[in-house]
């Protein structure tokens, strides 16, 4: 069943709940999305373990219920 | 995770500079993000073996738990593991792609 891009803004919203998270939905077919999205938790982490804290956010759905999630994926630049 | 499958991913990703998990092959990808990668990798001109995982389910999977990455393509450069389509693209815009290659001492023939 493909998912909502609320029901991906509110499990990435759980896991970071500092985050800013824009999800766009490329298609309107529940299943290719590109989400744009600054988090503190992703200071100081290479973009593959930034991306992996966003698909265990999605919690498995990632690559099953949920094909294309197109990631971006920063921490929030502080002056 | 089958131990064959591991010891057979483990192998490939070390003997092989440029490692591209993928779904079809250079020729015929059959997956637009994969399509993507080999663009990335064909414009860079680097050498690099790929692995069709349509015809391995074992390897589908096990790649995913290998890398803990729940999608393909995943490219690997000297048994690194260094992103799917969009850290590769994004990469591969900034230049970095063509700069860890050339560090890990591979040949990159036409620099974007």
């Amino acid at each position: 069943m493909p998912m909502s891009a609320g029901e991906i803004e509110q499990m990435i919203r759980s896991a970071l709940p500092d985050a800013d998270v824009r999800i766009e939905d490329l298609r309107g077919d529940g299943d290719h999305y590109a989400a744009y999205i600054v988090s503190d938790a992703f200071k100081g982490k290479s973009r593959v373990a930034q991306h992996q804290l966003v698909y265990a956010a999605l919690q498995g759905r990632m690559g099953t219920e949920l094909h294309a999630l197109s990631l971006q994926t920063k921490a929030p630049d502080r002056a | 995770m089958d131990t064959s499958i591991l010891t057979r991913i483990q192998s490939d990703v070390q003997n092989n500079k440029v490692m591209l998990y993928m779904k079809g092959t250079p020729v015929f990808p059959q997956c637009g993000f994969s399509a993507a990668v080999v663009a990335v990798l064909n414009n860079l001109g680097v050498d690099y073996h790929s692995e069709n995982v349509l015809e391995d389910p074992g390897i589908r999977q096990g790649i995913k738990e290998y890398a803990n990455w729940p999608t393909i393509p995943q490219l690997y450069v000297k048994g690194e593991f260094v992103g799917g389509c969009d850290i590769v693209r994004e990469m591969y815009e900034t230049g970095e792609l063509a700069q860890v290659l050339t560090d890990a001492g591979i040949e990159v023939r036409s620099a974007a």
